[in-house]
């Protein structure tokens, strides 16, 4: 029933098609906006965080050392060349602990974003897309969450499951998808009035299909960029849990207990507490650094 | 199929409207392949009640073309989005029937209305460019349709997407499946919105002012294509536009809308040629006319009515220029005239002799 020659015939009188070609851009590979690798920012951190990550998947490969093997013979060493951030009370390497530690959080950090950010994605669709009293539930169960303060429910959510990695990736989902449902929620109540979702309907797709095909992909840059600076909170919460000793038991190395341990020694060694303390800062940074460069990125009219 | 064997007598029946012997021939059949029975959509507004729709009826036969026409927010637009039941949510459907081969879509249940929206009947929009979705690829725009409805594999969708790409002209098509709707020009754009709807080869295409946002050059194209692709296919078209000329271009049949109502009816060149309505008349003499540019354009005084108190009795009486007494009490059925015509017009004889008086005139 298609009959290709058509077009073709379709083709000759005005040669209109062809003058319209002329139109169209040349080349696939013109520029049309500032490309990634030029924004300083993005490079600035996407540098630190691939430097960060690298020296935590390398840990076993950059040091020798067991970062929980005590030897009670060697505790408390300053700095030096067997020892280059020196000991802890318990004699174990603490650069060894920094690089283990790093391992540990950046991977709780990075897990613990995934959960909040589907969820609140998922929920938030349903809020923005359908509205009535889906919305009215969804976000009257954000209101519930946002009236607490994001340290105070974690702490208190982790201290009654139980310290450990699934407490902490339960407490932070429950906290943190509220910030993805109210930002995806509020994308979709201006997407959803474009006509290409008119259109969807107009072609008889599911509600299903718009939201997944052609409403999230609209929207979900915004969410990636706040995922972004989100990984620095989560990281922050669980290192802040770690301090409290709620989060990865011990002898686990992790930057929160670390920065606890050191607490002790801090008028002699104030070094144990500092150290892990600016490798959280680094992090941060450069977490943050990306989640800039992307928005910018993003940013229309930038080209 | 001609008008003179239509049931009802005033504006709530449903109408038959004629085929026109000077159409082309089309594959068409008989019996109507669309039929609006006394439509009426109401919009819920912050200053109140507005009824976008108030009591429409008309049919289009299959393989026919029907023009919509009239100003912008006279009804034609919402009555295109009722049909296919994609109204706003703050409007809705509060009476009438619109019936597809028979079966009434109003009562309908959105995942059933979905096994009829692309398969059976589909629409054309407006602006072509925020129509398509701006981060999907062209190519997977047009197969999801057949993907979706016609339970063909991912690969004999994308095919045929490849096939109604070369059907509506667009160069290329292999290269040109993978772009983005922003590297096509309008024109382009517009032939993929068309290759979209015809995708699942429906049996009726609403088209909602398709080439109002395209320069003159690229509108001609578009419409010979939609031309060629309705006698080809044997498609029926509702084609809502406000632009005249491109009524008569395509559709065999015509009906005029103001503030929600049909005002006429009837076959394209007849109602163009000679208005039964003092509103048609009103639009042709402001349509330009390029044999007589300086005299031509004639506009129509006033403005369009508000739809949330409209005036009483004929709702264009307050700029009529042959409005009497009877005008602003009565509200006009639609009389159903010789030749498969209509008017909801008291006094539509008074356009007979205005245009009889000009014509002798010059």
């Amino acid at each position: 029933m298609i009959d290709p020659v058509v077009g073709g015939q379709f083709l000759a009188p005005g040669g209109g098609p062809v003058a319209e070609l002329s139109r169209l851009p040349p080349d696939r590979s013109t520029p049309r906006r500032r490309t990634w690798y030029r924004q300083p920012a993005l490079m600035a951190g996407l540098t630190i965080t691939v430097i960060i990550i690298g020296m935590a998947v390398f840990a076993p490969l950059i040091t020798h050392y067991n970062p929980i093997a005590q030897n009670l013979n060697d505790t408390l060493q300053g700095p030096s060349a067997a020892h280059w951030l020196g000991t802890d009370e318990l004699g174990r390497d603490v650069w060894t602990r920094l690089l283990y530690g790093g391992r540990v959080d950046l991977r709780v950090g990075f897990i613990a974003v995934l959960f909040p950010f589907c969820l609140g994605t998922v929920l938030g669709s349903l809020a923005g897309y359908f509205g009535g009293w889906v919305e009215l539930v969804i976000m009257r169960m954000v209101d519930v969450v946002v009236a607490f303060p994001f340290y105070v429910l974690i702490i208190a959510l982790v201290f009654v499951l139980g310290p450990g990695e699934r407490s902490i990736y339960i407490a932070i989902t429950v906290v943190g998808w509220v910030s993805y449902a109210r930002l995806v929620r509020a994308e979709i109540l201006v997407a959803k009035r474009q006509e290409y979702v008119l259109a969807a309907q107009a072609g008889g797709l599911s509600n299903l299909r718009i939201m997944g095909r052609h409403l999230l992909p609209n929207v979900i840059s915004q969410s990636i960029i706040y995922a972004m600076s989100d990984i620095v909170q989560d990281i922050l919460a669980i290192v802040t849990l770690g301090y409290f000793g709620l989060g990865i038991p011990p002898p686990t190395a992790e930057w929160g207990s670390m920065i606890n341990e050191g607490q002790s020694f801090l008028s002699t060694h104030w070094e144990l507490t500092t150290i892990p303390g600016i490798a959280v800062v680094i992090v941060g940074l450069g977490l943050s650094l990306i989640g800039d460069g992307l928005a910018d990125l993003h940013r229309p009219g930038q080209s | 199929m001609t008008g003179t064997d239509s049931t009802g007598t005033d504006g709530a029946g449903p109408r038959g409207t004629g085929r026109d012997e000077a159409g082309w021939a089309t594959a068409a059949g008989t019996g109507p392949m669309l039929e609006v029975t006394d439509l009426h959509v109401q919009i819920a507004s912050r200053r109140g009640l507005v009824r976008a729709v108030d009591g429409v009826s008309f049919e289009v036969v299959k393989g026919d073309a029907l023009g919509i026409v009239g100003e912008s927010g006279s009804g034609k637009s919402m009555t295109l989005r009722a049909i296919l039941g994609v109204l706003p949510p703050e409007a809705r459907i509060t009476s009438g029937q619109v019936k597809l081969d028979g079966q009434d879509l109003v009562p309908l249940r959105q995942s059933d209305l979905n096994r009829i929206r692309g398969p059976r009947m589909s629409m054309i929009f407006q602006e072509p460019m925020s129509a398509l979705n701006p981060v999907m690829r062209v190519g997977p725009q047009i197969a999801e349709g057949p993907l979706v409805h016609l339970g063909i594999g991912r690969a004999k969708a994308a095919e045929r997407a490849l096939d109604l790409m070369r059907r509506v002209g667009i160069p290329d098509p292999e290269r040109r499946y993978r772009a983005y709707p922003h590297e096509f020009s309008g024109g382009m754009r517009q032939r993929v919105m068309i290759a979209i709807a015809l995708a699942c080869e429906p049996e009726i295409i609403l088209c909602d002012e398709p080439t109002t946002a395209l320069d003159v050059t690229i509108q001609d194209q578009i419409l010979r294509l939609l031309a060629r692709l309705c006698r080809e296919t044997g498609v029926s078209l509702v084609f809502v536009t406000h632009d005249l000329p491109v009524v008569a271009q395509v559709c065999q049949q015509v009906a005029v809308m103001y503030g929600g109502q049909l005002v006429e009816s009837g076959p394209v060149r007849e109602v163009l040629h000679d208005p039964r309505h003092p509103y048609t008349l009103g639009l042709v003499r402001s349509a330009p006319d390029f044999d007589n540019v300086r005299e031509s354009l004639i506009p129509i005084p006033g403005s369009p009515p508000s739809l949330i108190s409209p005036p009483d009795g004929c709702r264009f009486h307050p700029r009529c220029k042959f409005a009497e007494e009877d005008c602003q009490v009565i509200e006009p059925p639609l009389k159903l005239l010789a030749g498969g015509r209509a008017t909801a017009c008291l006094h539509y004889e008074r356009c007979i002799e205005a245009l009889e008086a000009e014509r002798s005139a010059q």
